[in-house]
């Protein structure tokens, strides 16, 4: 197991350097926005890791609720937590982008706004796993995850609606349509490495919720018989 | 007794204990009056301009002012272990939530009903457009906000900070509700546009979370 889990952080170290070095140097200068389009390959990526992660976390608190199965809940409160950091990346590295390209750091656009109010939903679900007590956390946070999975194609819409009933200076995103099939390689390297990436960091953070249930446990258990642990 | 006996007996207690001492309807009334004050004192609108601002203001100052009455809703049943022994009783789970949401439902139509006036008034508002689509999104909008807010409710008054993680949970969530009714509300003062694809997404979003709602309360309530 040790050794296993070894190699596949040195894999996902490789995968990472190799993605890096496809992304700034492989990839071919975009023609109007130059290099700063190269942050695309940190940005795609992380945003396709931190869906699927979102996705995962919808997932297992299902699985939660219907199995009530702990491990569940420590894969969802793991897979939020993760995905909120790679959502933040997202959130960053799209105004750094977006500034020298279309002028501007913030558009309410669809898919910016669907995807800060994923952030803010998911913030709001660690916060409320922070602060409730006790057994009850997994139920609670589960019904939370469920609402919160159900919001999002609601917002999507919304946005949409309200975005091509007042046209922005922006039309279209910055990829969009038509990518330079030499631009593909880099950006599914970048997603391969940011995908092992989360999923080393979400197994980490497992590990230590299961870990931090069982301290609990033992010391609910010295509680009962009396003593101190 | 059937789910329509228990709600009805539920929500007439409720009811009966809110006209007697009248907690949450005079706190939730006076802080939205501060609210409807505070924003005519900031924005200082002429009335072209609070045409185009009100739906905004009308709304964010409801929000808020539900979160007051919403946060009260579960802390009657808390003292004397009243959410206890429901839990225990053989009495469907659904029916105390349905009780519960309509009893909001009630209280924040109640102060909109005294506060639209008071708007009217201090922002010399006139609609353009057809007046009675804004009972339907009235109608509509307050449910969406108080269906969500009671289930909300009841998952921060587990929490450790119960009154601050209401608005925390329920605002990202509402967030697509309130832009619904805020564009449909502006729609209709303006007369610009159609309000009928916001009237929609409300139904849709009222549907769906009325749906989430009934489906997870039971394990909401049952948690330990």
């Amino acid at each position: 197991m040790k050794l296993v889990s070894k190699l596949f952080i040195a894999l996902t170290v490789a995968a990472l350097a190799f993605a890096a070095y496809q992304g700034l140097f492989v990839a071919p200068t975009e023609r109007t926005m130059g290099e700063v389009q190269r942050i695309f390959y940190y940005h795609v990526p992380s945003a396709w890791t931190a869906f699927l992660l979102f996705f995962a976390n919808f997932l297992a608190s299902v699985v939660y609720l219907i199995w009530r199965n702990q491990k569940a809940d420590a894969v969802a409160a793991a897979t939020a937590e993760v995905g909120v950091v790679f959502c933040t990346v997202v959130l960053v590295t799209g105004p750094i982008w977006a500034r020298p390209v279309w002028g501007i750091w913030w558009t309410w656009d669809a898919r910016l706004t669907t995807t800060l109010v994923l952030w803010l939903i998911y913030v709001s679900y660690l916060v409320l796993r922070r602060y409730s007590v006790g057994t009850q956390t997994s139920v609670l946070a589960a019904a939370l995850a469920i609402f919160g999975f159900v919001d999002v194609p609601i917002v999507y819409m919304t946005i949409r609606w309200f975005r091509t009933q007042h046209p922005s200076p922006v039309i279209g995103g910055g990829e969009g349509s038509g990518l330079d099939p030499s631009m593909y390689p880099p950006l599914l390297w970048n997603w391969l490495g940011f995908s092992m990436l989360a999923i080393i960091l979400v197994y980490a953070r497992y590990r230590l919720q299961r870990m931090e249930e069982a301290v609990e446990e033992q010391h609910a258990q010295a509680a009962l018989q009396g003593g101190t642990p | 007794m059937s789910t329509l006996a228990m709600t009805r007996a539920t929500l007439a207690k409720d009811l009966r204990m809110e006209w007697r001492s009248k907690d949450s309807i005079n706190s939730m009334l006076f802080f939205a009056l501060l609210v409807v004050v505070i924003f005519s004192f900031a924005f200082n609108p002429n009335a072209e301009e609070s045409r185009q601002i009100a739906g905004g203001l009308i709304w964010v100052a409801f929000l808020f002012a539900a979160v007051v009455a919403l946060n009260q809703t579960w802390a009657r049943e808390l003292r004397n272990q009243v959410l206890d022994a429901y839990r225990v009783s053989p009495a469907p789970a659904n029916a105390l939530f349905l009780a519960k949401a309509i009893g909001n439902f009630v209280f924040v139509t109640i102060l909109e009903a005294l506060m639209a006036p008071l708007f009217i008034i201090f922002y010399n508002l006139r609609s353009v457009g057809p007046a009675w689509q804004l009972l339907v999104v009235a109608v509509l909008g307050t449910w969406a906000l108080v269906v969500n807010g009671t289930f909300f409710a009841a998952l921060s008054i587990r929490t450790r900070s119960r009154e601050i993680m209401l608005p925390l949970i329920l605002f990202p969530i509402s967030i697509p509700a309130l832009l619904a009714m805020v564009d449909s509300t502006t729609s209709i003062l303006t007369g610009d546009a159609s309000p009928d694809f916001w009237i929609k997404m409300l139904l849709v979003y009222d549907v769906v979370f009325t749906a989430v709602c009934l489906l997870l309360f039971e394990s909401v309530l049952n948690a330990e």
